[in-house]
This record gives C-alpha cells, sequence and structure tokens, in this order.
C-alpha cells in the first residue's frame, strides 16, 4: 500500500471516529476510555510483529516486553468495560 | 511461511482481517450509544482484537512460546486488575492503562528502529530505513512517550501518591515550547541522518516533555488531561499503524485519537475553559491564600439528619446532585439506600450530573450505576436544569463548583461562563459538605450556602448520608 491510500484511510476513519463517538451516550463516557483504552492496544501487532522476528534480540526483547503491556491493557480494559456496563440497569417495571 | 516478514506484501486475506477488526472496533464504539447494546459492543472489540492478534501470529508464526508467555502474563495481571479495582478508582486505572499504550508504542517504535527488515521498512537499495517511514516512527515515539510520562504523572496525581496541585515552573512555557521544537527539529532531522543518537535524543525528549506538560495541571482539570492522554494514545497507535501499513492499526488508532480529542472538547465547554488554557496548566495554583483571605463571614443555617430526612419525606420531587465528594467518601450505596426509601414514600427521586463532576467523563454515572441506581433515573446538566425551579428538594452531595451561581453572574470569578446547575432555584437546597472551610477546586465561595433556603448538611458524605437513612427508617 502506498502512503496516500494509507493516508486516505486514516482520513476517513477520523470522520468516522468522530460522528461515532458523538453518538455515544454522556452515560457511557467512562466505559467508552476503558474500551478505546484497549483497542488502542492493536499496538500488539506491532509488539508481535517485533517479538517474533528474528535478526535483532535486543528489538526481540522489546517486542516482547510491549506484548506484556499491551496485554495488560487488552485484557484489563475490555474486563473492566464489561464489569462497568454490566453495572447499567434499567429501572424494574413494578409487577 | 517464508518471506511474510516483508509487511508490504502483505497477503490479501490478512488484509481483509486487519480491515474486519478494524470495522469491528468500530461497531465496539457504536454499541456505546445506548446502555442496551453497548455489552455486544465491546464483544465485537474483543473480537476485532482476537482477529488482529491471530492474523499477526498466522503471518509471523515464529517465537510462539515466547509469545504465549507474554500474553498470558500480561493478560492476567490486567484481568485480575479489572477484576479488583475499586470503581471510585477508575481514574487511575484509565491513566494507569494509558501509559502502558505509551510505552508499548515507544517499544514497538523502538523495535522497529533496531530490526526495520522485520518491519518491511528497510530500503533495499540504500539499506537505510524508508524516508516516510522515519517521520512515522519519529512521531510514533515522540507520542508514544508523552502519552506514557504524561498519565504516570496524572496517574500519580489522581491516586494521591502527589499532590494534585499544580506545579509551577519558571520560565516553564519557554522550557515547554523549546522542547517541543527540539523534538519537532529532530525528528525532521532523523529524515537526513537515521543514527541512533537522534532516535533516542527523541525519545528521552518526549519523555521529558511528557512530564512538563503534565505538572502544571491542576485536579480540577483532570477529566481534560485523562481525555486529552486518551486521544494521544490514539494517535501514537495510528502512527505505528502507517509505519507497518497496517489498517486496524490505522483505524483504531484514528478512532481513539477522536474519542479522546471530543471528550477533551467536551470537558473544557462544561468547564467554560479553552483548550490551551487547560494545558497551560496553573488553574487553581493561587486559590489557597486568596480565598481565605477574601472569605467574609455571613450567616448560613445548619441542619441535621433528621431535619433532612423529615423534609425529604415531605417532598414531592427531590432531585440529587453527586460531586467528587460522593466518590471520595464511597456515599453511593448509602445514597441509592436513601432513595429507596424516598420513592417508597411516594418521593420522585432523580439524579442529575454534571459534565465535569468527579475526575474523568462519565464517573459519577459508572458510581451510580455500581450502587444499582437504575441509568433512567440519572440526567445529563441540558435534560435536568429546566426542572430545579419546580423541585421541592436538591439534594447536593460533595459537589460544589458546578452548582455555584457565581458562574453566571460574577464576571471576575474563575469560574464565570461555566455551565452549572441551577440548584439555587429549588425551594430548598440540602447542601452535603465536609466542613465550612473548603471552597471546592475552583476556590470559590458559593452563595448557595448563605440562602434562605439552603440548609448546609456538615459531614462524612457517606456518614450523613446513612444518618439520614437511619432517621428515615422511623
Amino acid at each position: 500500500m502506498d502512503f496516500i491510500s494509507i493516508l486516505s484511510i486514516f482520513v476517513m476513519a477520523c470522520f468516522v471516529g468522530y460522528y461515532v463517538v458523538w453518538s455515544v451516550t454522556p452515560a457511557l463516557h467512562t466505559p467508552l476510555m476503558a474500551v478505546t483504552n484497549a483497542i488502542s492496544s492493536v499496538i500488539i501487532v506491532g509488539a508481535l510483529i517485533a517479538g517474533a522476528a528474528g535478526g535483532s534480540d535486543v528489538a526481540k526483547y522489546l517486542g516482547l516486553v510491549a506484548v506484556v503491556f499491551a496485554s495488560v491493557n487488552i485484557f484489563g480494559g475490555f474486563a473492566v468495560t464489561e464489569r462497568m456496563l454490566a453495572m447499567y440497569k434499567k429501572k424494574e417495571r413494578k409487577s | 511461511m517464508p518471506g511474510a516478514s516483508m509487511m508490504h506484501e502483505t497477503p490479501a486475506w490478512a488484509s481483509l482481517a486487519y480491515l474486519v477488526s478494524g470495522v469491528l472496533f468500530i461497531l465496539a464504539l457504536r454499541g456505546l450509544s445506548s446502555p442496551t447494546s453497548s455489552r455486544r459492543g465491546n464483544r465485537a472489540g474483543m473480537i476485532g482484537m482476537l482477529i488482529a492478534v491471530a492474523t499477526t501470529l498466522a503471518l509471523h508464526g515464529t517465537n510462539l512460546v515466547e509469545i504465549g508467555i507474554a500474553i498470558a502474563i500480561g493478560g492476567a495481571i490486567g484481568f485480575v486488575t479489572a477484576r479488583r479495582i475499586a470503581m471510585t478508582d477508575m481514574p487511575q486505572l484509565v491513566a494507569a492503562f494509558h501509559s502502558l499504550v505509551g510505552l508499548a508504542a515507544v517499544l514497538v517504535a523502538g523495535a522497529a528502529f533496531l530490526n526495520p527488515e522485520a518491519f518491511g521498512i528497510l530500503d533495499a537499495a540504500t539499506g537505510h530505513i524508508h524516508n516516510v517511514s522515519r517521520i512515522e516512527m519519529g512521531l510514533g515515539v515522540a507520542i508514544g512517550a508523552i502519552t506514557f510520562s504524561g498519565s504516570v504523572i496524572a496517574f500519580l496525581k489522581l491516586n494521591g501518591n502527589m499532590s494534585g496541585a499544580p506545579i509551577l515552573l519558571p520560565a516553564r512555557h519557554v522550557i515547554n515550547l523549546g522542547t517541543i521544537a527540539a523534538i519537532l527539529g529532530l525528528i525532521a532531522y532523523f529524515v537526513t541522518d537515521d543514527a541512533h543518537w537522534v532516535f533516542f535524543t527523541i525519545t528521552a525528549l518526549s519523555f521529558l516533555i511528557g512530564f512538563l506538560l503534565i505538572i502544571p495541571i491542576g485536579g480540577a482539570d483532570m477529566p481534560v488531561v485523562v481525555s486529552m492522554l486518551n486521544s494521544y494514545s490514539g494517535w501514537a497507535a495510528a502512527a505505528m499503524g502507517f509505519t507497518l501499513h497496517n489498517t486496524a492499526m490505522i483505524i483504531t488508532g484514528a478512532l481513539v485519537g477522536s474519542s479522546g480529542a471530543i471528550l477533551s472538547y467536551i470537558m473544557c465547554r462544561a468547564m467554560n475553559r479553552s483548550f490551551i488554557s487547560v494545558i497551560a496548566g496553573g488553574f487553581g495554583a493561587v486559590e489557597g491564600g486568596a480565598a481565605a483571605a477574601g472569605k467574609v463571614d455571613r450567616p448560613w443555617k445548619r441542619g441535621s439528619a433528621e431535619d433532612a430526612a423529615f423534609l425529604m419525606s415531605q417532598a414531592e420531587q427531590v432531585i440529587i446532585v453527586p460531586g467528587y465528594g460522593m466518590a471520595v467518601s464511597q456515599a453511593q450505596h448509602a445514597l441509592r439506600e436513601m432513595a429507596d426509601l424516598l420513592k417508597a414514600e411516594g418521593v420522585r427521586v432523580k439524579y442529575a450530573i454534571h459534565p465535569v463532576a468527579g475526575r474523568m467523563p462519565g464517573h459519577m454515572n459508572v458510581l451510580l450505576a455500581e450502587a444499582h441506581v437504575p441509568y433512567d433515573e440519572v440526567f445529563e446538566l441540558e435534560d435536568i436544569n429546566s426542572e430545579f425551579a419546580q423541585t421541592d428538594i436538591a439534594f447536593v452531595i460533595g459537589a460544589n463548583d458546578v452548582t455555584n451561581p457565581a458562574a453566571k453572574t460574577d464576571k471576575t470569578s474563575p469560574i464565570y461562563g461555566m455551565p452549572i446547575l441551577d440548584v439555587e432555584k429549588a425551594k430548598t437546597v440540602l447542601f452535603l459538605k465536609r466542613s465550612m472551610g473548603g471552597v471546592g477546586y475552583a476556590g470559590v465561595d458559593n452563595d448557595v450556602f448563605y440562602m434562605d433556603n439552603t440548609m448546609m448538611l456538615l459531614g462524612d458524605a457517606k456518614k450523613m448520608v446513612e444518618e439520614i437513612v437511619k432517621a428515615m427508617a422511623h
């Protein structure tokens, strides 16, 4: 992929992000931060490439350490979001 | 697959898989438009992440044991932390998570710099890293490092390991702008010379500027800071996505980047402050002396838990206004008990949330949800503000600045122009506060304390609410 195609995806995604985030209800802004935290750990892709590659030992260990950090975030971020979302309940209808 | 390490020749199926995971991340955020669809959204996000990780492992299937161990260690730490963390500590946790994204970005950029071949960014003709990649990598490492050190400071301030008061260095604006200029200059220079010292100096200066940028920002501005760092962690992921030509990373980075930016904007608007003035810092630095000196003794009424219980049980509608003080004393459960008793007596109970109540966007909503307050009883400022005039009792618990009418009338007040909850319009205001001494984060006195229709309930928020509950029970 050339730079311009990548830039196009990026710019379009910024617009998608803009509209999607404005539609998030303010009551869920804390879960929003927690889940964006989890998904921004998609940086683990870069960490995995570094951790899997031969050639430079230093690069490999930097990658593995990055995998640990990103994993903390992925598991922690999704789990804490799930925990918070499970607490949001509607009023129980009176029977 | 041998030769698959050349990123630029990512097979079509893998590119598609990354695209799918990017779309799933969009759906994860989309789900948060309502509490009913939110959990489905979160699952979509998990699947997206699984696809991204599995695709990468399928493409670069070596060192699987070491990678598995790394994921297991990180995953276990993350999972246990997520399960154990108290909801009141959520701002700290989010700040800590941001710092990890930042640090991971720095490490990945470092690995890419040391082993460019593995990342497919080596120009075979010259044996050096591609020029475009150098800029992307430079930006990625800089933003990552700022996110890391900034988040560490935010964490320490939120967690109380460091005073929430702004720390003001002399000539800090000159130092900060100089450091930022040096970082940008070095990133430009990096294109002509990919020497180690350039890369490592960019990294070191960025760690430094992240630290310098956050220390002058006071506790009350933390919601903006946390949102801003959220945004940075996204841009760091996007920059690394450019380096790796990876659509999942670019889409996610853009989403998270805009999300954090929008939240910062919402928080700034809710305080009527410009983003620049928040970043410049120093808000609330001189409050202590000035506020204490300028204080005049004015008469105010003190009420007891029994008075409060009696007044509220006679009311038709009570609006509860929670603030950071409620979080500090963990009063949300007692508060919900009180609301239940009121409802049993036929009183309508609603909650009014100011956008900057608490230490992060949506903080109060989560705490109330934790105490099993139904989310359809909880209202945002613009939806409920007109109702105070027809309300018998506004019950303010641990909030101060967000109820201060000076924001509407006093042009000299530091909070002038900030949208506030019009509690003073209610027939009676019950104002629960630790003592008459403290004056909130902006350091301004609140006229509501001295109004004829205000009754001050002084004491620890949780204890006071428990006493009210006791008084109501008989």
